[in-house]
């Protein structure tokens, strides 16, 4: 994990003609910044997605002196740079780092947020949140239940990088989303730039539950947008709109919802087809009222995630607008997904559900 | 000296011929006692002296505990309740180290530690109602029995898998460590099976750099199920791992309340005095089952359990200990046992009468509210059961 740092840290900060070749592979997607801003008053400034990450941070830091941010190299500013500064800006005792041990992260995380304070959780890639799956499955999703509500570690939020990065292979690219919306208890995030970054963090920190948030890495650095400065949140379990449309109803989450927005636009121009564009955000609990809507009034839907098609999320999507729109459907329910097997290191061009597949899928769906 | 050290936390320099380091060439963790099985103390000055009232206190929740685990084994074997797991043989260890402790400071358990709570003031009925899982359960009949807990009394709510507590211990006390005037510490409670799992390695190497005041408190009673420690480890027990980790070890005699007793207080100053973690480990044997789903004559031979029933029995030693005092009445001991027991069958009785939670309990406190999916199950729970009602044990349930 950490011979693979320097590498990932270079990938993302494209200078010179050496960078320029790795690039070739994560430029799968175009961010586009949000459109809409969210509603807060006061100054706006420019920040990816680490920065606006880090701002969260430091405002949680700041309002509430319980709040701990710990996990592998986090104090010096972590990995992603996530963490820069808020060692020196709160003191050691409240950023620091802990043994490199994911289960001990994760289980000293509820403990913190046993006691009710904030308890701000880093693994360092999603890839290894395997290792804490016992003590977020069976201990911090079943808390509050297993003791009739006398406990709970609601303050806890566990951050993780995930997604695809252009070259991250077997353990630096999974998205684990769909292990963690089969457990009852837990909320489970995934932003798609740094406005929804900033205000999920904030939003999951002071949730009164356990929340994973998902944050793709390789918009870290790529994606940059206006961000409000002031404190906000954006709500959990509502997904968002981005683009209205009649004709097909297509479903991502993080940097996938950047690959169908561009297949949209596509769709728009070339096939004069209209789509309807939904970022899930919330993967567990799921916003079923917008979906359904949506696709009541499309009769078509895609779903389109990174991680393998097999019992990935998109399954539950599918089953569940199945039961709510069956009279609503004129095509079978598509999904364009990751392949199933392992995330492979070169390749990957050929393993993403990338704007080629979307958009033959669009075709085929609307022919159907 | 940092140019020609490998790591910052050696200090040890060189030797110029190999030399193995064998686990015989570690002198074991000596095992502290008080008291000898007859009720003698060993050296003076290490009688607590703890007063009459402390020591009655003692002895009697070690008596209830015992009158309890026989009732509720019992009531298990005549299918009253579905599970339970009893404390025999360990009363010292949880009767001793609890009276040690603050009632501030927090507890993290197993499941075989029923006597810590109850030296806090948790009541007959309230052990007796978790286990039916009935209406007055706190855990309103959500675990299996025997997984206890308490808000008031700061014990944390058990949970069956192993070891996880033991992180989560680690993390509340480096959140008492940054309060004020602290003046809490954290215990968690383990066997010597849990630490083999991971998470007990993962607490005590957290607990150790992060500097947080706990006591990890290993019961080593000589089997996990029907695993002698023999495959569960090779080296000196578990005391001798806080070296390996930096942190201060303490091994005690188990079966010796007033040996415990000291132990935990020692390491509850040290803990709080230094913000930093200890291991205790009380060695003991466990004298019932592992649990009622479990028949021990399966992996261990009855004369095993003779001298542990006999001699080294913590209630004995206690009891010939109060007696050398002056301070057992046979016949006020007798009429308390009789007293319990009595309480313990009518609450028996009365627990498994009381009805359980409405059913629709089942789908609260999965989140602090209920989201839609679960109130969308729950109304095709209701709608199911209005067609189906008398193919469900409704009459055992509150009606909301």
């Amino acid at each position: 994990m950490i011979g693979t740092l320097s590498k990932f840290k270079s990938a993302l900060r494209p200078i010179g003609h050496v960078n320029k070749i790795l690039a070739r592979n994560v430029s799968h997607f175009t961010y586009q910044p949000d459109e809409k801003s969210p509603n807060v008053d006061g100054e706006r400034t420019k920040m990816n997605m680490f920065t606006a990450i880090n701002n969260a941070m430091d405002i949680a830091l700041a309002t509430d002196d319980s709040t701990l941010l710990f996990g592998e190299d986090v104090a010096f500013g972590g990995v992603f740079r996530c963490s820069l500064n808020l060692k020196d800006k709160y003191g050691a005792d409240r950023v620091f780092n802990t043994p490199l041990c994911e289960q001990g992260i994760a289980g000293f995380a509820i403990g913190v947020a046993a006691t009710g304070a904030k308890a701000i959780a880093e693994i360092q890639f999603a890839d290894y949140i395997f290792p804490a799956f016992d003590q977020i499955v069976n201990e911090a999703a079943k808390y509050r239940y297993r003791s009739g509500n006398m406990f709970d570690c609601g303050s806890l939020t566990i951050r993780a990088p995930f997604g695809a990065v252009g070259h991250g292979a077997l353990y630096h690219s999974q998205s684990p989303e769909a292990y963690f919306a089969h457990t009852p208890g837990l909320k489970v995030i995934v932003p798609r730039g740094p406005i929804k970054a900033k205000g999920l963090l904030l939003a999951a920190i002071n949730d009164k539950n356990p929340c994973i948030i998902l944050e793709p890495k390789t918009l870290y650095r790529s994606a940059v947008e206006e961000v409000p400065v002031a404190s906000y949140e954006c709500e959990l379990g509502k997904a968002d709109v981005l683009m209205n449309g009649n004709d097909v109803t297509l479903i991502g989450w993080g940097t996938q919802v950047h690959v169908l927005r561009e297949v949209a636009e596509r769709a728009k121009n070339e096939l004069k087809v209209k789509c309807e564009l939904i970022d899930l955000v919330s993967i567990l609990p799921w916003d079923r009222e917008t979906v359904c809507n949506s696709v009541k009034k499309t009769g078509r839907v895609i779903i389109a995630h990174e991680a393998p098609l097999t019992n990935g999320f998109g399954a539950e999507l599918a089953a569940s607008i199945q039961e709510d729109c069956f009279l609503h459907l004129e095509a079978p329910i598509a999904r364009v997904c990751g392949w199933d097997t392992p995330f492979p290191h070169v390749f990957e061009p050929f393993y993403l559900p990338d704007r080629l597949r979307c958009f033959e899928a669009i075709k085929k769906i609307v022919k159907y | 000296m940092l140019s020609r050290s490998f790591n910052l936390m050696l200090k040890k320099a060189w030797i110029s011929h190999v030399k193995m380091i064998m686990p015989e060439n570690y002198d074991p963790i000596p095992i502290y006692r008080v008291m000898d099985p007859e009720g003698n103390i060993l050296h003076e000055s290490q009688d607590p002296k703890l007063n009459k009232d402390t020591i009655h206190k003692c002895f009697r929740d070690m008596v209830l505990l015992n009158a309890l685990d026989k009732i509720l084994y019992e009531s298990q074997r005549q299918g009253r309740i579905s599970f339970y797991m009893t404390n025999f043989g360990e009363e010292a260890s949880h009767i001793g180290s609890a009276c040690a402790l603050s009632s501030e400071d927090l507890v993290y358990a197993q499941y075989r530690e029923a006597g810590v709570l109850l030296w806090r003031g948790f009541t007959i009925s309230q052990f007796i109602d978790q286990c039916y899982g009935n209406y007055d359960d706190d855990g309103k009949g959500k675990q299996m029995p025997v997984h206890y807990g308490s808000k008031k009394l700061n014990f944390m709510t058990i949970s069956s898998p192993l070891s996880t507590q033991i992180p989560q211990a680690v993390g509340s006390a480096y959140v008492f460590k940054r309060r004020a005037n602290n003046n809490r510490c954290v215990i968690v409670y383990f066997g010597d099976g849990a630490a083999s799992e991971g998470d007990t390695h993962a607490a005590m190497n957290f607990a150790a750099t992060l500097e947080c005041p706990v006591i990890f408190f290993c019961r080593n009673n000589g089997y996990a199920i029907s695993t002698p420690v023999k495959e569960q480890y090779r080296g000196d027990g578990i005391s001798s791992r806080g070296n390996g980790y930096g942190m201060a070890a303490l091994r005690c005699d188990g079966t010796d309340l007033l040996a415990v007793y000291n132990a935990t207080k020692v390491a509850r100053e040290y803990c709080l005095k230094n913000n930093k973690p200890i291991i205790l480990e009380a060695m003991q044997y466990r004298l019932g089952h592992h649990s009622t789903s479990d028949d021990s004559s399966a992996y261990r031979p009855a004369e095993e359990l003779e001298i542990w029933n006999t001699v080294e029995h913590p209630i004995n030693k206690l009891k010939n200990y109060m007696l050398k005092k002056g301070w057992f009445d046979e016949i006020a001991e007798n009429d308390y046992v009789k007293d319990i027991r009595k309480k313990i069958m009518i609450q028996n009785q009365q627990a498994e009468k009381k009805q359980k939670y409405d059913w629709r309990e089942m789908f609260t406190d999965v989140y602090d509210d209920v989201p839609d999916n679960l109130q969308k199950q729950m109304k095709q729970m209701e709608d199911h059961l209005k067609k189906h009602k008398n193919e469900y044990p409704l009459q055992n349930f509150k009606q909301s």
